[in-house]
């Protein structure tokens, strides 16, 4: 019978990029900036690593294909290094295999790495792109607020909510997350906002406006993993630990089965149960001291707080007016400013969200940090509401 | 009985351009075009051509029939978007007629129509004649005022016909009124074309018809002579003797004047009035004149298109935007943003793969649990069965549903934003994610009832190839009880 993977595996070291239009760094600019700081933080040479995850989500655009880009930007010392494209789930992915790797005892420290060049296509929002050839002659072709914004007409068709209760709650979510990251020195976006101006701004994809999407940046986020026991040895106290690691991939039943009605995210409530398994975690909403999860629209945190039981059924809206997922809330969502300000450079958002935790953890976080929290949660999702891919990681102290 | 025609149907697009919108941004150039600024003409939405109309046009008809399935498929225009590969293929497949029907393409004349439905009378076999016009006419122009997109839809047969078919006649003659040697028609002098063309070659063909067949003129009730031409259907019936009442109307001043689809479109509208006993004198000219001659019989009350004639007429939205019909028509250049560039390629092969999906919106029905899925795939998607290769193939076309989720992009790219697109769940089961088309800002919500349409869903300029798919539109009926 498997243990699962808690407490098995240590952040050795994380180390975050400034995200943004970082119109003067390539790629490879982007990876070096995050793995200093993470060698550095971990406390290690770079020839103490033995094996390398990596993961860039829309690589056709910018780092090009296969793990060579990463090997030859860090000048890694011809290790293992292995290529992972899960959509924006590619950042959760990549820590994935780097801690499933120590957790197996096939090497002692890891690297995981997200990078995501997205600010050379020349226009705005995520590049327009083919979805294969068996999608693209079926598919509409939407583009990421199109099918999130199928989330709130769904969730507002089944919880019957009102148009502007339900834009209401949005726009505080996205208010939140903007007085959040202009907190944070390495965020995208570090400008507050009021609720009007987000009510009131132009549509992207109906009821998505401007300020309920995510910011469309350039950026990377890496980790060194390793076990407790070498983590120890090394000089480390206060040990963060993984502990949970859970993967959700759709099999098509959203799409195409007549048991989702599109009003919430089936993986993230499978990944959830999961995770909270494996965590051991019985009373989510209490035990969780803050989350940061996969804000890439307003709608989509939302309705995330009800599928992680953070919020009951039909309730979030509720508990999203009442603050409870402020920086003063009881449950803290999006500390740093999330996808929405911290910025969403797709194949570095799961680290991000794994390095905000783990700092705040470790009291590190600044401005924004938060008192005593104990046990974190990453909420990473790739794809469209019918059609993803979800992980959750927690993290917390030994 | 003899044989004739056992029913009918039309289609016309929703869009009508005002045409004192075409007058107001031309008439500076050219004046005469204020006094044509009068009425409106259907116009394509930029998801419709040819096939789109005709197989509307088609359905329209084949609703009429409880599972009539003809036997020969003629398809006539003279706007196919494929110069080869054959129209009438897709049109077939996307009315998932079954595969051994004999299809045609007729083209190249404004009698494709007429010769067609004249070949199949004539002929030994039944079918269907479906015809459909969406011509581009240069900016500016009498044409681009005067002619309209629609198509109609025709069955023939034995039995219990609705109009019996007397007889036919037909006359070549390279009478050049117009023609079309490269992107836009290019045409001759409006009288030259009354005096010498309409008043000499059609009374030649329909006299010699009409004495082959010992009708008088003066009994004809309903007399189609399609034309641009206000006053030419008059001035011919005159110098032949028919009444002036028993002139069709050209419809000029509701849909225009719809090249090749015309003849029908008019015998369709000639039909839905027509009472048991009256002669319809069916006419269609260019380099030549076809006529046919039918008497309505009392089968005719028995049979009813879905939408008809009158019905296509009556679901119109008015279009003001005359810069938009330009568009629709790829008549300027348009800027449509870098989303725009995307490369659109079809791959063939894997196209030829997922054609049951893509032309004729086959599903599946899982032998094993009865579940329906579209699309269908290797393992039924009920997460209780996941059978194996259990799904037969189950049609998606013809049902209804409701709107689940949308929403109104306005970040992708679309030729008219915003896209509309949601998750559409199906009567009696299955559900997709599918394009909404023609959706008026706010005429959408979850629970909104939905038909399926075979539309255009990408044009891919580089190659002058066009992706077709089926699409969703808003009914504007009552959910069903319970």
């Amino acid at each position: 019978m498997a243990q699962g993977i808690k407490d098995k595996v240590a952040i050795l070291g994380m180390g975050c990029s400034k995200f943004g239009e970082r119109w003067d760094a390539s790629p490879a600019d982007l990876m070096v900036e995050a793995f200093e700081e993470c060698l550095a933080d971990a406390g290690i040479e770079r020839e103490a690593i033995e094996a390398a995850w990596f993961g860039a989500g829309i690589d056709a655009f910018h780092v090009g294909a296969s793990a060579m880009p990463m090997a030859i930007a860090l000048r890694l010392n011809y290790i293992p290094v292995t290529k992972v494209e899960n959509m924006c789930a590619t950042g959760t992915e990549a820590f994935r295999g780097a801690v499933y790797a120590v957790a197996s005892g096939a090497c002692d420290i890891a690297l995981a790495l997200g990078v995501e060049k997205l600010k050379d296509t020349g226009y705005g929002g995520l590049p327009q792109r083919s979805r294969g050839v068996e999608n693209d002659m079926y598919w509409p072709n939407l583009s990421a607020p199109g099918a999130f914004a199928q989330l709130a007409t769904g969730y507002r068709a089944r919880h019957r909510v009102n148009k502007q209760d339900l834009k209401r709650a949005m726009a505080h979510v996205s208010v939140k997350s903007h007085a959040n990251g202009a907190k944070n020195p390495k965020a995208h976006l570090r400008r507050e906002i009021t609720e009007q101006q987000a009510m009131e701004a132009p549509f992207i994809a109906e009821p998505i406006g401007l300020y309920d999407c995510c910011g469309v940046s350039d950026g990377s986020a890496c980790a060194i993993v390793t076990t407790p026991e070498i983590a120890r040895s090394l000089g480390k106290d206060h040990l963060v630990a993984v502990k949970a690691l859970q993967l959700a991939v759709s099999n098509g039943t959203e799409s195409s089965h007549e048991s989702w009605d599109g009003s919430y995210l089936k993986t993230t409530r499978i990944a959830a149960r999961r995770a909270y398994d494996e965590a051991g975690v019985r009373r989510p909403a209490e035990e969780i001291s803050m989350t940061e999860v996969h804000d890439c629209f307003s709608i989509t945190e939302l309705v995330t707080m009800e599928d992680l039981q953070l919020a009951g059924e039909g309730e979030a809206v509720t508990a999203v007016l009442d603050g409870e997922f402020d920086a003063e809330g009881k449950l803290p969502c999006q500390i740093d400013g999330g996808l929405k300000c911290f910025g969403h450079p797709i194949g570095a958002s799961g680290l991000r969200m794994i390095y905000e935790n783990y700092l705040q953890l470790q009291g590190r976080a600044g401005a924004r940090q938060l008192t005593n929290p104990k046990l974190g949660l990453n909420h990473n999702l790739g794809g469209f509401p019918h059609q993803n891919i979800c992980s959750i990681s927690m993290i917390g102290h030994m | 009985m003899g044989r004739g025609i056992t029913g009918f149907g039309a289609y016309i697009p929703r869009g009508r351009l005002q045409r004192f919108e075409i007058a107001g941004a031309n008439a500076w150039f050219d004046a005469s075009l204020k006094g044509l600024g009068r009425g409106e003409r259907s116009m394509c939405n930029w998801d419709e051509d040819v096939i789109t109309m005709g197989v509307e046009a088609a359905g329209d008809c084949l609703a009429g029939f409880d599972g009539h399935a003809p036997p020969a498929l003629y398809f006539a225009s003279t706007t196919f978007p494929f110069l080869d590969r054959q129209n009438s293929v897709v049109l077939l497949e996307a009315l998932n007629l079954p595969r051994q029907t004999l299809a045609v393409d007729v083209g190249a004349s404004q009698r494709a129509g007429t010769s067609s439905l004249l070949a199949l009378l004539q002929g030994a076999g039944d079918g269907m004649v479906v015809a459909s016009e969406h011509r581009r006419a240069k900016a500016g122009s009498r044409g681009e005022m005067l002619w309209g997109d629609a198509a109609a839809a025709v069955t023939t047969g034995g039995g219990a016909v609705i109009a019996e078919f007397l007889g036919g006649r037909s006359l070549a003659a390279d009478f050049v009124d117009h023609y079309r040697g490269g992107e836009f028609d290019y045409d001759w002098e409006e009288r030259w074309i009354r005096d010498e063309g309409y008043l000499k070659i059609i009374p030649e063909v329909v006299a010699g018809l009409l004495a082959n067949c010992k009708v008088g003129a003066a009994d004809i009730a309903h007399f189609i002579l399609p034309t641009e031409q206000a006053r030419a259907p008059g001035a011919v019936a005159k110098k032949l003797g028919i009444a002036p009442g028993a002139i069709v109307d050209n419809q000029a001043a509701t849909v225009g004047v719809a090249g090749a689809a015309q003849p029908l479109l008019l015998l369709a509208a000639a039909l839905e009035s027509a009472k048991p006993g009256e002669l319809i004198l069916l006419t269609g000219f260019g380099q030549g004149c076809d006529a046919l001659l039918f008497r309505v019989t009392g089968a005719i009350g028995g049979f009813r298109p879905a939408r008809g004639v009158s019905g296509a007429l009556a679901v119109r939205r008015e279009e003001r935007n005359y810069a938009k019909f330009l568009a629709f028509n790829d008549l300027v250049e348009r800027d449509t943003g870098k989303r725009g560039e995307t490369d659109r390629q079809t791959y063939l092969s894997g196209y030829n793969r997922r054609r049951d999906l893509v032309n004729s919106f086959l599903g599946g029905k899982c032998r094993e649990c009865g579940t329906v899925q579209i699309p269908r795939e290797k393992y039924c998607v009920n997460p209780d069965c996941h059978a194996l290769d259990s799904q037969d193939p189950h049609p998606f076309a013809d049902k209804r549903g409701e709107v689940l989720t949308w929403t109104a992009d306005r970040l992708t790219f679309d030729p008219s934003p915003p896209a509309y697109f949601g998750m559409v769940r199906f009567d009696g089961g299955g559900k997709l994610m599918m394009d909404f088309t023609e959706v008026d800002e706010g005429g959408i919500e979850s629970g909104s009832r939905v038909s399926v349409h075979f539309r255009v869903r990408q044009y891919d300029p580089q190659r002058g190839f066009r992706k077709y798919f089926w699409k969703a539109k808003i009914l504007r009926e009552p959910a069903p009880a319970g």
